[in-house]
């Protein structure tokens, strides 16, 4: 993976000392909230209900096990013991003080980590494909591209006070597997007949309040151009992008508004005046930075092994991980090993130090010390030699990482909902155990097989529900009432699709019994192998609706006392969930 | 006081702004030097261009290709901040610069604070006309914040890549380290 060099490490220690002057200057009074506030988001720490958040930049989710005992090591040390990773491939921390920011970016920085950027209206944190390098539909690597990205847009002077955030996502297989089309820039690598690289560049996609698939400007950018042509996109985004309502601000709005076409006239307007200047990537460095993601040291293995298909044969448990957790790798007798932070019960994404610690040990035993976080909030080690998988998983499952449902419907998606979060409406993490808890049974979930479910507690959309095939938005209701709207339908990958809704919400405690029956519905009407998602482009939503709504619901409410220690309406006062 | 070529310097200029009662084309430009907003500039052009010095302001919705072929004519162009989480006012500078060929001052005005000094200088700024409830001094820290930086703009030319040797991963056993 990535090494710092000493002018990496230099940008960013002199960060953690801009940063702790900035801290100094907040808490002395010097500069207000409002002033302070754009700063320390730019530095990923949001205010939350309970405490500060921060959020640590895992760029394109890849990371060293020695990092992930950082992360373990200030989940001790600054919070209360674990740390959410996120659908961002990032990581949160939930309970800090704002006083000890600056020694964990200090801790960070000394493991080549930062949060520069994780918030804030400006380039975030570039995401990427989880099996990057390794997955067998592999194009080109979209690693080095990714790692020039991130530098490229580290501190770009001119784009840190956008209208807006802006996500840039980049894939590199022929299947996308990093949600390219939801992003405000999609990046796909690929080869044109010469055999060169090139990217594939889509605009305006993204999800929030209005969920809109990215559109194609160009069908082919060579990549030397690749940062010009992301250059002049966020120029004439950053001069014509709306800033009169926060709603509107996104580039897909602008995109809309103008129409691709006259986008892209002024976007290739402005670039013709940096097209082969000296922002032109180089081959040296591109070739420089691939040095850094070159394949580990394989072994000359094969693919057959009687020892895995013997205990496969003996344990339903273990041939289940199997086939849902581990996935094909380019390399005979190598395998791509998805850790599920999903166990149902568990909170999607919450990692303990202890797991934290253990992961990095496994990566070091199993995987060349590496690891990467996905979108789905998995982990993933990417490089694990097939006859090493039993003892993996026995290890691993000692610590409650191995639940088969990678692809599955307990494989959720969820935000931290209004437990946490000041924007949300209704709670989501525990939405997420009770429908976990509902379809706990293994057999049933297989039997459904590839399904996604996303959650967001509000219509901002950091759970990705508009692309989940059945997601699920806490909505503004009155009265501390949590609702939820339920859509369906949505999907990524090449064929993203944006979910609709059903129909009228749904109380918390009946979401699980429309989930229950959608699948009846599918169970009913499903071919032979198809998936839900195809089941539902087949034959549509009414089925669906009418059945959801066919009956009433009898499931019991349960009586709440106090309705504002659910949810609460404002959040000047400390407010603690049941939950803690 | 302002901050101008990274120093702190004693300003005579005047930034003329309107208020509700007064028109770009009515308005009285007071003598001296005094730096006008781009409507009044181009109302009365050919009145203000005749004094041996002027200037302009842009607000951040306005064009600075609405100065083509008359850049040459300021002593000092100035970008206003309305509020400095408002970024448009960076691509208008770095259009004056790149695009345009502004070479004299170019000054932030404003609600400019020291935490956005570093980007402004980048994109072409020269001068910084801070908040006046800030202390200057402070602020004048704010443009040393970065020794180094990665992307071109209007101040480097080159990007990193292409102005020092930068090593690639060389030892092998540097990953497993």
């Amino acid at each position: 993976m990535y090494r710092y060099d000493e002018y990496d490490q230099q940008i960013v220690d002199e960060r953690v000392k801009q940063y702790r002057d900035q801290v100094r200057r907040r808490l002395s009074g010097e500069l207000t909230e409002e002033e302070f506030l754009p700063l320390r988001l730019q530095n990923g720490l949001y205010m939350q209900i309970h405490a500060y958040m921060l959020r640590i930049a895992v760029p394109y989710g890849l990371i060293s096990s020695k990092q992930m005992r950082m992360f373990a090591h200030i989940a001790r040390k600054y919070d209360r013991g674990y740390g959410h990773f996120t659908t961002r491939q990032n990581i949160q921390f939930n309970w800090l003080k704002l006083e000890d920011t600056p020694d964990i970016l200090a801790d960070l920085a000394a493991v080549e980590m930062h949060a520069i950027q994780t918030s804030g209206n400006c380039v975030r944190n570039i995401t990427s494909d989880e099996f990057a390098g390794v997955a067998q539909d592999e194009v080109v690597d979209p690693r080095p591209y990714a790692e020039i990205l991130r530098q490229w847009s580290t501190f770009h002077p001119e784009f840190a006070y956008l209208p807006r955030k802006f996500k840039i996502a980049i894939s590199g297989g022929k299947e996308d597997r990093a949600a390219v089309y939801a992003h405000d820039i999609g990046l796909s690598v690929t080869k044109n007949a010469q055999g060169e690289a090139g990217f594939r560049v889509l605009v305006g996609g993204g999800l929030g309040r209005t969920p809109i698939i990215g559109s194609e400007i160009c069908e082919f950018v060579p990549w030397q151009h690749i940062l010009t042509y992301v250059e002049s996109i966020l120029r004439i985004y950053n001069q014509y992008g709306r800033r009169d309502n926060k709603y509107k601000a996104r580039i897909k709005i602008l995109v809309k508004a103008l129409g691709i076409d006259e986008f892209k006239r002024q976007v290739e307007a402005d670039w013709a005046d940096l097209k082969d200047g000296p922002g032109t990537l180089t081959s040296e460095e591109v070739n420089r930075v691939a040095t850094f993601f070159t394949d580990p040291a394989y072994e000359k293995l094969t693919n057959h092994d009687s020892q895995l298909n013997e205990f496969k044969a003996d344990s339903c448990s273990f041939s289940n991980w199997m086939q849902r957790n581990v996935k094909a790798h380019r390399v005979p007798g190598y395998a791509i090993v998805v850790l599920s932070l999903k166990k149902p019960g568990s909170v999607p994404g919450d990692t303990t130090a202890e797991q934290m610690e253990v992961i990095a040990d496994l990566a070091d035993r199993y995987s060349f010390g590496e690891l990467r976080i996905t979108h789905k909030q998995n982990l993933v080690l990417a490089d694990v030699r097939q006859k090493d998988l039993i003892r993996l998983w026995q290890e691993a499952t000692a610590q409650e990482l191995t639940a088969p449902n990678i692809g599955l419907l307990t494989d959720m998606i969820s935000c931290p909902g209004a437990e946490f979060c000041t924007l949300a409406n209704a709670r989501s993490i525990p939405l997420a155990q009770l429908i976990a808890e509902r379809f706990e049974d293994w057999d049933f979930q297989h039997d459904i097989g590839e399904i996604s479910l996303n959650i967001s507690g509000c219509v901002n959309a950091c759970g990705q529900h508009h692309i989940g095939n059945i997601g699920i938005t806490g909505v503004e209701k009155k009265d501390h009432d949590e609702w939820y709207q339920v859509s369906l339908g949505g999907a990524e990958g090449n064929l993203s699709s944006i979910g609709k809704i059903i129909g009228p919400s749904f109380t918390f405690n009946q979401v699980p019994e429309v989930i229950d029956r959608l699948l009846q519905v599918y169970l009913r009407e499903r071919l032979e192998a198809e998936s839900f998602i195809d089941t539902v482009r087949r034959i549509g939503h009414v089925p669906f609706k009418e059945h959801v709504y066919a009956t009433d619901f009898t499931v019991a409410e349960e009586e709440i006392a106090d309705k504002h220690a659910v949810v609460p309406a404002q959040y000047s006062v400390p407010y603690y969930s049941p939950r803690f | 006081m302002i901050i101008k070529n990274k120093t702190i310097v004693a300003d005579d200029w005047i930034v003329l702004r309107l208020n509700e009662q007064e028109s770009a084309e009515n308005v009285t430009v007071p003598e001296g030097k005094v730096i006008v907003p781009l409507p009044v500039w181009l109302q009365q052009r050919d009145a203000l261009q005749q004094r041996a010095e002027i200037g302009v302001w842009l607000a951040s919705a306005e064009r600075p290709e609405d100065l083509k072929g008359d850049i040459h004519k300021f002593s000092v162009i100035a970008v206003d901040f309305p509020k400095f989480s408002d970024g448009r006012g960076y691509s208008i500078a770095y259009n004056l610069r790149a695009r345009l060929g502004y070479t004299a001052e170019l000054r932030a005005i404003g609600d400019v604070l020291r935490d956005q000094l570093f980007y402004m200088q980048r994109v072409g700024f020269d001068a910084f006309a801070t908040r006046p409830d800030r202390n200057i001094e402070d602020a004048l820290k704010g443009l040393t914040d970065f020794s180094e930086v990665y992307q071109t703009s209007f101040d480097q030319k080159l990007p990193l890549f292409r102005r020092v040797q930068r090593k690639g991963n060389l030892a092998a056993d540097m990953v497993n380290e």
